[in-house]
This record gives structure tokens, sequence and C-alpha cells, in this order.
């Protein structure tokens, strides 16, 4: 198992991680020009919290705004009926009991109790639901402390370089660096952003989490407008599915399923035809997080209970996996999707669960999935001696992120938010995926001084190994660069392939303590 | 009920089992659902524990029992009626008139007078299982009431109305099974079990069953207002009963505020309506259940049974769709399979599969595209004076027979509806009524689309004669001229105004030109007046839907052929699919091309509104959507797996050009 301790100590403050090169990560000393080198990249952005428009107040406090008028009762249930649903007219009705006859309102005031009492029974089995749906997003995003994050959410285009990014006041933006136009998009329904995912095989479409319903926005990619009208975007909404956490794309680009918290269904959506199927599960209470395997057979549905999913995509059957201790938070598939790596809330490890292949042409029920999980990582906190004194290290894991080669596996610790001296930190695993499994330790990334990282996600086609892109807290968006040459894909001597040495094999007292497939 | 040559052995094998064994789950749920209805209608919130027991013994009553076979007979004929009307290709009225034409087909008018009848004898059952007042049709009057009235029986209105409504509910339950496509088959992007997909749907079959059974009451409570004397006197009549003076006649608003006669129309009308979508859905779902053919068979008796040959068949169009399923899926998940397709033949070498598979798929596409382009051609040259058409490019649209002009307000391009891919079979063969039946009606009758006429064209004797200058000129602009305020005027259903074209085959004469006149005036006459107009005109963009109507066809033949392209990078140890490359991608870009310049035409790219909530499914409305999604990502998903080799692929310029902007992701 490899753990923290192995880890080349991190960087003392003010240092910040450049790229890995020659087998080790590079810093720069905050030196003016090491910091102008990485800013002159097209791609490093900052967006200062300052220069964003934020919305002050929420919307349902602009009532307090009006005068109060007096309408009649039928007025105000039907206002009560649309606003508030049923609760919302009986307690209308509850309210108004100088209005209705003594019996109406006793009985309302009853039937209210009694709906309370059971919604809090409820609330009890699965306490996410007595969540508001803002606190609701920031506790299942992969995002870390979504709620005060500049950059809200990221995602690499599959096959061209271009990137979308949802900022805090709700707009996205799409960057290009072969283009001069930055489309911002904005539309009425496109509230607070939990996730934007673009859909492989496609240029333009991008499937867009909002609270309220799923976004498709269609970006035309030669257009040079900086403002797609909000006719471009297909609005894609199913009662009870909502707020949206998470989103995936089958990676043949024919599906899209969308997962919400509030709904025990999972709903697989024909993204052009608009039509979706609910995947109904009741255990759990919930979906949380999807991610679709490179090779589009299985996809992770974890729920907010003790409890996560398997689906194959064949015949949309599921395999139960049920954890002890808390929920799945996160979870990343290895590129030839025959491994999944998962961390659950409240430990500090690294599962893996390993899919073998049913017999080709056999047409199997459901997958024949391995038996239990194995740990391949522990990240528990470990204590660095620098000469800038001690650093604690570790703890629990916020997300996974896996490069598309399966050379580079990146993990944002969540640290301490109390304490000032854990801040979130970035590991990151070498892995080979054959013959043998392996995790070897490669460094931690770090931002300039100041900065937490929030949000990581590995460039989908990097040439010359891996490129980590890093949302920092303060609002800058990184690349940090990863040379390599692939163990995996042939190489034929391109001109463009960088000229480092292969990784050479670390000393065998090392080797025994790392994690192999071999040794546990 | 098939003759020997019309069934095919698919249909015999596999569909009429699968309907059989949809019809048995059907039968098998019967009984829980009878039980839930029984309750619903009994229960009194008085005597809960009272009337639960009268329920049990009632369920246990010889009438029960009797009732109970009278309701699996129902739903037996109504799985039969399943099976017989089915279609895989959505029929899309263009017009007011062509709607009500499908309404009133022969064949139509036969699955309504079924749907009524079946609709009296499940409310005659309901009836029985209400009890009480509803039982029976006939009671002996009170004395007293009349002078001899101790032997007379007097008519049961609440008994009647039941009936009625069992009727009414069955009749429009027909009607809009016609309107909302009810008889299309659709096939799911997501497959599941069959278990799994029955129950996920069944919540939402309870609520639409129980909102449409609301909507007919409240429908049939109007219609017997004002209309319920007609039938209630002539029922009276028939039986020698006699209306009782002394109760509430139920035409009258007092009558029908009877609230637990509202309640139990309701509860009726909602468990008839239930059991027939849930035989409606088990026959969905079990015909369209993926069926594994297989690539290729050792033993030569078998080889019509393999998927080359089934594929490229066209007969019972539900083996053509079911085959095309087969194969997207095939070329996404069995790599097993997928080497058989790539196989060489034994003695040869030949890539015989990989040859029928890949040119029956181009050849698809290739007819869509043809359609595409007649289409967008003759809207674009609406109501401009146009250098004449050559004859090959029209000769299907060779349609100036007098019947063709009254029904068809629809602009007359060639292919106009996807049947024509199937065109050759159709003419070929004769027709299987089970495979085809509203696809393919009696060409001959009045209402048949107007569409299959001009498919079964080629066999017209007067095929080929008809290509008269004035005929094909006057075509273009015939009915959505946009001078013409938009009136798709149609000529006067006087015959005689219309040139027959057996007459004038080379040359105008001049009565002809006369009744050419003639016939521009009277619709001219016709045009203004409100009600033809609202027939004629054409919906907005049902003639794009009914140009994709059959487009689930295009989309799996797409993603199977790209599938198989794609596995062969990898897979394919003889090089079968490199030769068809160049076609595969130069039929796909004009593809692309002939979609995109129909998505540019008015209505073409409007989204259909979404229907809330019906069983008939609104998939159709949007497959040129999901085609042109597909399509782009079909290309998409060669030039990713293939990259810069496609540049040694021969292809002409303008392709090449068209294929470098999803090289470089630009599309």
């Amino acid at each position: 198992m490899c753990s923290l301790a192995l880890f080349p100590a991190p960087l003392p403050a003010g240092q910040s991680t450049l790229c890995e090169s020659n087998n080790e990560l590079l810093s720069g000393g905050g030196s003016t020009e090491d910091r102008l080198k990485q800013e002159s990249s097209p791609l490093s952005l900052y967006f200062p919290r300052e220069s964003l428009k934020l919305h002050c107040r929420t919307e349902s406090s602009s009532k307090a705004a009006f005068l109060d008028h007096s309408e009649t009762l039928w007025m105000r249930s039907a206002a009560a009926w649309r606003d508030g649903g049923f609760t919302g007219l009986l307690d209308e009705i509850t309210n108004s009991n100088t209005e209705v006859p003594k019996w109406m309102s006793v009985s309302s005031g009853f039937t209210l109790a009694l709906i309370r009492w059971f919604s809090s029974f409820h609330g009890s089995l699965f306490p996410h639901l007595t969540m508001s749906s803002e606190d609701m997003l920031a506790e299942f995003s992969q995002v870390l402390n979504w709620s005060d994050c500049v950059v809200r959410a990221f995602a690499w285009h599959p096959h061209a370089d271009k990137f979308a990014l949802a900022l805090l006041d709700d707009s996205i933006k799409i960057y290009n660096p072969k283009s001069a136009t930055t489309p911002t998009l904005k539309h009425r329904l496109q509230k607070s952003v939990a996730a934007v995912q673009w859909k492989p095989l496609c240029a333009s479409a991008l499937a867009v989490a909002c609270q309220n319903c799923l976004l498709v926005w269609h970006v035309d990619p030669c257009s040079l407008s900086t403002r797609p009208s909000s006719g471009c975007a297909q609005v894609l909404s199913q009662p009870g599915h909502s707020p949206i956490t998470s989103i995936s794309w089958s990676p043949s680009g024919s599906l899209l399923v969308s997962a919400s918290p509030m709904d025990t269904a999972m709903m697989v959506w024909d993204v052009a035809a608009e039509s979706c199927v609910p995947l109904q599960r009741v255990g759990g209470g919930g979906v949380t997080f999807l991610s679709w395997s490179p090779d589009g057979s299985h996809v992770l549905a974890s729920t907010p209970s003790a409890l996560f999913r398997v689906w194959e995509t064949r015949m949309w059957t599921c395999e139960r996996w049920p954890c002890v201790k808390g929920r799945c938070q996160s979870g990343c598939w290895s590129p030839d999707g025959s491994r999944l790596l998962f961390t659950v809330q409240g430990e500090a490890v690294i599962y893996a669960l390993t899919f073998t292949d049913s017999p080709a042409g056999v047409p199997s029920c459901t997958s024949k999935g391995p038996q239990a999980a194995s740990v391949v990582a522990d990240l528990s906190e470990t204590t660095f001696n620098t000469p800038g004194g001690d650093i604690i290290v570790g703890g629990e894991i916020q997300s996974l992120a896996w490069d598309s080669a399966g050379e580079r596996l990146a993990v944002l610790l969540k640290g301490d938010p109390q304490e000032a001296d854990r801040p979130a930190v970035i590991a990151v695993f070498k892995t080979r995926t054959n013959p043998v499994f392996e995790l070897l330790p490669c460094g931690f990334v770090q931002g300039e001084a100041g900065a937490e990282a929030r949000l990581i996600q590995f460039s989908p086609n990097f040439q010359h190994g891996a490129l980590l892109t890093v949302c920092w807290s303060t609002g800058r968006i990184t690349h940090v660069p990863f040379y390599f040459l692939s163990a995996g894909v042939p190489h034929f001597g391109l001109g463009g392939s960088p000229s480092l040495p292969r990784p050479q094999e670390r000393p065998a007292d090392f080797n025994q303590s790392l994690f192999t497939e071999l040794a546990s | 009920m098939f003759s020997a040559e019309q069934s095919c052995w698919f249909v015999r094998k596999v569909i009429c089992w699968r309907a059989v064994a949809s019809i048995a789950w059907a039968v098998l749920l019967l009984p829980p659902i009878t039980a839930v209805f029984v309750l619903l209608s009994r229960f009194s919130l008085l005597h809960p524990i009272q009337s639960v027991s009268e329920c049990l013994s009632f369920l246990t009553s010889a009438s029960a029992i009797f009732s109970f076979i009278l309701l699996c007979g129902v739903i037996i004929m109504v799985g039969f009626l399943n099976l017989e009307y089915y279609t895989v290709i959505p029929t899309i009225a263009c017009s007011k008139i062509a709607l009500l034409g499908q309404l009133l087909h022969p064949r139509q008018f036969v699955n309504s007078l079924a749907h009524c009848i079946m609709g009296i004898i499940v409310a005659w059952c309901c009836a029985i299982a209400i009890g009480g007042r509803y039982e029976t049709i006939a009671y002996p009057c009170t004395p007293g009431d009349g002078a001899d009235s101790s032997h007379q029986m007097c008519l049961n209105e609440l008994h009647f109305i039941l009936l009625l409504a069992g009727a009414f509910v069955g009749l429009s339950h027909s009607m809009l099974g016609v309107i909302y496509n009810m008889n299309y088959v659709p096939f799911l992007t997501v497959q599941q079990y069959k278990y799994l997909r029955f129950k996920g749907s069944l919540p939402s079959l309870v609520k639409c069953s129980a909102t449409q059974a609301l909507y007919s009451v409240r429908n049939y409570i109007v219609v017997y207002f004002f209309l319920g004397y007609i039938p209630k006197a002539w029922i009276c009549k028939t039986l020698n009963l006699h209306l009782n003076s002394s109760v509430h006649p139920l035409d009258s608003i007092a009558g029908l505020l009877d609230l637990n006669l509202l309640y139990q129309l309701w509860v009726s009308a909602g468990f008839l309506l239930l059991t027939w979508h849930v035989t409606l859905l088990l026959f969905r779902i079990f015909v369209t259940e993926v069926y594994s053919f297989p690539v290729q068979s050792s033993f030569t008796e078998d080889a019509h049974q393999c998927l080359p040959k089934v594929i490229t068949g066209k007969q019972p169009m539900i083996l053509k769709f079911l085959a095309l399923q087969d194969l997207a899926l095939l070329s996404q998940h069995s790599p097993l399979r997928r080497s058989e397709v790539f196989s060489l033949s034994q003695p040869g070498g030949h890539p015989h599969n990989w040859n029928a598979i890949s040119k029956e798929c181009l050849s698809l596409l290739n007819d869509l595209t043809q359609r595409l382009i007649a289409y967008h051609d003759t809207v674009a040259t609406n109501g401009r004076a146009k250098s004449l058409p050559t004859g090959s490019e029209r000769k299907t649209s060779s349609e100036t027979s007098s019947t063709e002009d009254l029904m068809s307000p629809r602009p007359t391009f060639l292919m106009k509806t996807p049947a024509s891919v199937f065109a050759r079979s159709i003419v070929g063969t004769s027709q299987s009524p089970l495979t085809a039946p509203f696809t393919s009606p009696d060409p001959d009758s009045p209402f048949a689309s107007p569409a299959l006429r001009r498919l079964t064209a080629p066999a017209d004797p007067w095929f080929g004669t008809v290509q008269s200058p004035h005929v094909m000129r006057r075509l273009p602009k015939l009915w959505s001229t946009p001078t013409d305020s938009q009136v798709n005027g149609s000529p006067p259903a006087s015959p005689s105004s219309v040139p027959s074209p057996k007459q004038e085959p080379s040359k105008p004469s001049l009565l002809a030109q006369f009744l050419q006149n003639r016939k521009e005036q009277v619709k001219h006459f016709l045009a203004k007046r409100v009600l033809i107009m609202y027939l004629f005109n054409k919906l907005p963009e049902a003639s794009s839907q009914a140009l994709f109507a059959d487009s689930q066809a295009h989309i799996w033949a797409l993603e199977g052929l790209t599938y198989l392209v794609q596995a062969s990078f990898s897979e394919d140890q003889f090089g079968v699919v490199q030769t068809a490359l160049p076609s595969i991608l130069g039929c796909m870009l004009v593809l692309q091309e002939a979609v995109d310049r129909h998505f540019k035409l008015p209505h073409a790219s409007s989204k259909p509104v979404r229907s809330a909530s019906s069983l008939g499914d609104s998939t159709h409305k949007t497959l040129r959507f999901a085609l042109r999604a597909t399509l782009k990502t079909a290309i998409y998903r060669i030039t990713t797996t293939f990259g810069s080799h496609l540049s040694a692929v021969q292809m002409s310029a303008e392709h090449r050009k068209r294929l470098q902007q999803f090289l470089e992701n630009k599309e």
C-alpha cells in the first residue's frame, strides 16, 4: 500500500509547483520571472472575486420590498398553491383562521402537523433531504467549499483544446487558445451550476447541471458571437429531479445521465429527443455523484447513504456496494474501464475495484464484478519535517482525477479548514495499470502562498504526458504539466514527443512498501 | 390468420409468440387490477371493514367469475387488435383532412367499433362489480307509479349510463389512438429487462389512465347531457321498458350532479383504460425486445435467418427494425459477433457479411439523402417558375389522379413518406396485413395515404405516361404558394373538373385548358372558405416529421456502421472495411449536408410541444433531431478514431474540406 510517508516533503511556503520533468516535480520559488512564465501561458486565467457581479440577495427576499396587499382568501390560496404546493396551501388556510370556518383551519393545521411529522421521520432516515438545495450542492459537489468558490465547475473538451468554466456569478465562459472570442453563456435558468461537461464526439454541445434543470448549450465553435442567445440552450427538466449535482455523458456521446440527491431515480437522457428514462432504485435516498467509465460499459452512481452502485450500461442493471463508514465521495475510472478507484467520506484511503470483462458474446446479466474492494493507498495524516518546521498533510479526500493515459492520479485532500496551517493539498501518484496495478508517489502540487486548491481536472488530450488543471481559491486557474513518456502507448519517434528518459524504477527497498496487486 | 406466402418465419416464430406472451401477462395482471377496482368502487368510509368483507365475498361469487372471464376475453381481443394494428413507422397526418381520413378509414372504423363493443362489455362487468343500484338494466316499477305498473319493468338509467360510458370511453380511446399514434411501437435507446421496464413505466401508466379517464368522463357527461335522450328512448323502445317518472332523469343537471355516479364513472373508465393500457404497454415491451440474429450460420437452411439476409429484406418492417437494432447493439457491445462480420467466407474469401450489411446501411442512408434533396427542391422552387424537372427525377411524383389531388393537400414531391424506402417490397410482394397495417392500407381506398398510393404507382398502368408538362409545372406551386395567402386550397370534389391524365398524355387540348381554368377558379373559390382552409392547411412541421418518420432505422444504420468502422481500426484483420471507407464517409457527408439544409427550412428546427401525459409516444416527433445528432456523432466517431489516417482516403475535394472541419472539431 502506498502512503503519504513515501512522498517527498512538501515545498516550503511561497514556492509553487511548476511541472514534472525528468521524473521530479520542479518548483518555482516565488520569483517574479517564474510567475510571469506561468502566467504568460494563454490558458492561465485569473478571476478576482471583486470582478464578478454577485447576486447580493436571494429572490425570495424581494417579497419584503412590496407593500402588503390584502387579497381575498381565494386569491391567496391560489397563490399559496402555486408557490408552495399543497403544504403552502395548508399553511395559508391555517394562518387565515379568522376567515375560514373553524373546522377547516383546525383540520388543515392537523394535516400540516401530520405531514411535517412524517417528513421529519423521512428526513431522519435520509438527513440530506432536510438541507436547502444550496447546501446540498455544496455538500455533494466535487469542488471543495463549492458555495464560496469562484470557479464552480470546470470542464475540458474531450477532443479539442478548449474548456468551459462556471463562475460564481452563474455565467459560463468558454476558452479556446486558438480563438480570440470567449463566449459567455448566461441563461435565466442557469443558477448554482454544480457541474459542466462537454459532449463527447461533438464539438459544440455542453451540458450544464443547474439548480432546477439541465441545460445543454450548443455553442458553434466557428461563431464569433460572445454572448450566444438562450435559444442555443436546450432545457431538460423533470419534476422532482432537482437540484442536479452531477452529470455524465456516455463516452459514445449518445446518452447523458443526471443525478439529484432529492430523487431516487437517475435520469438517462436522450438529449436530442429530449426524452428521459428514469432508473429508479429506492435504497440510498438519492444519487449524488456519477461517473461513466471511459469504455462506456459502467457507470458509478453514489448515494447520500453509505451505499453506491455500479451500473452496467448494456441492460442497465446495477450492483450494490454498501460501504462501512460513509458515502462514496468521489471516484474515477481507469482509461480501459476495468478499474474503479473511489474514496469514502470519513476515511483517508483510496479503494479499488476491478471489473473483468465478461466472456465476449455471452449475454451476461450482470457484469462479473469483484467481491470486495481493496485498499490501494493510505492518505492518513503524516508529519513531514522540513526546515521551515513540521508540516502535517493528509486526511479526508475531496476528489480524484486520473489522466486519460492512466499514468498520473491526482488526489485533492480536504485539509482542515479550522487550522490555518493545514490547507487543502493535491497529492499526485504515478500509476501503472499493466501488467499489474501500481501506485507510486510522485509529489505534492502546491500553489502560490495563500491559495488553496478547489478543483482538479486532467486535460484529456495533452500530447507530452499529463496536464493537470487546478482552480485555486484565489480565483486563479493554473495548469501543471507532467512530462513523461507514456509506457502504454507506443511512440513512433514523433517530433513532438519530449526527449525525457523513461521513469526509472525506484530502489528495491522502496518498492516493497508500495502497492501492487501482487503483494496485496 | 396469415396465408402461407405472407407469413414470414419471423412473424410466425417470434412476433406471434411475443404477442401471446404479452397477452398472457396482461391476463395474469387482470385479477389484481380487478380486485383493486372492486375495492375502490365498493369501499365506503363509514363501514370500512364491512365493505372489505363484502368485496371478498363478491370476488368469490359466480357472477364475479363470469364477468372476470368476459374481461379476460376483452383483454385477449385488445391484445389481438394491438398485434393487428401496430406499426413501427408512425403515420403522420400532414393536415386536418388527412387526419380525418385516417379516422374514417374502414380499417380504423372496425377498430373503433371493436373498442366500442368491448367498452360496453367492460362497463357491464363494472356494473356487476359495483353492484347495488347499478347492477341491472331494468327493475320493476314501484306500484302506484302507473296504473298497471305491477308487471312493468322500468329502465335503470344508472346502469344504462354506465354502459354508454364504456362505449364512449372505448371509442375515444380508439380515436385518440389515431391522433396520438398510439399504435406506433417506439424503440427505446436504453435497453432494460422487461420486468424493470414494466415496473418503471407503471406509475406513469396509472397516472395517465386516471387523467385520461377524467377527461373522457367529462366529455361523456357533456355529450350525455345534450344527446342522452336519443339512446335512452331507443333502448326503452327496443326492450319495452318504461321510464320511471319518480326518479330524476339523468340527462339533467340535477341528475348528473350525483357525486357517487361521477365517482363510479371515473373509476370504471380508469379501470377500463388501465387494463387496455397495460396490455398495450406489455405488447410494446415484448415486441421491441432485442432479438439476437446469428451473423452467419453453418447450415444453409438457416441462412435466411442470419443478419446479413434479414437486414436486406423488406417485408415485415418489424423484422428489419429488429435486425438493425441488433446490428447497432452488436457493433457496440460484442467483439465476438463483430469478428464474424469482419470474417471472410470459407471458400472464396469474400467478406459477404460485411458487404451485405454495409451495402444495406448505405442504401438506407442514400434513400434518406435522396428524399431530403427532393423535398428541399420542391420547397425551394415553390411558387417560382422553374425549368421543367426531368422525368427521372420526379417519376414517382406522377400522381395526378383525381383522388390524389382531392385527398392530398401536401406538396407533391418525390418520396414523401418513409414508406418509399420500402417501395420495392410493397410493389413486388403482397403486403402482410400484420406488419404494415397502417402504413399500407388498401391503395384503392379513398382514404389511403397518398404517399402509399404513390408507392404503388409503378404498378399502375398509367405510370410513366402522365408527365405532361402542364401537370409537372403545376406541381410545385399547387399547395403552398406563399402568395396564395397560405391557402392550400383543394380542387373541388367534382372529378369532372380534374383533367384525367389518361386523356392528355402529351399535348394539352383546348378542353383540358378549359378544365384547368375551371379548376383554378373553383380552387380560389374554396380557398376563401374558412372551414376548407382549416381542413386543408398544412400542419406546421408535420411534413418534416413525416419525412423523418422512419429515421429510427437510419439512426441504427448510422450507429451500426460507424461502430463497426471504429472497431475495424483494431479488429479488422483482413481490411474488409477499408475498401468501403470512402463510400461510407462520402455517404455520411452528403447526408450531413442534406440534413443541414433541411434544418434551415422554416418549421424544421422548431421543437414540438411536449405532450404532458398520454400513452401515445411522442418520440417520433423528435426523430429528426435524434438523427441529426447521431449523424454528427457518427462522423466524429470516425474522424477521432482514424485521425490523420483519413487523409489517405480517396474523396472529392469538397468532401475533404468538409471532413477537415470535423477533424478540427469545428462542426
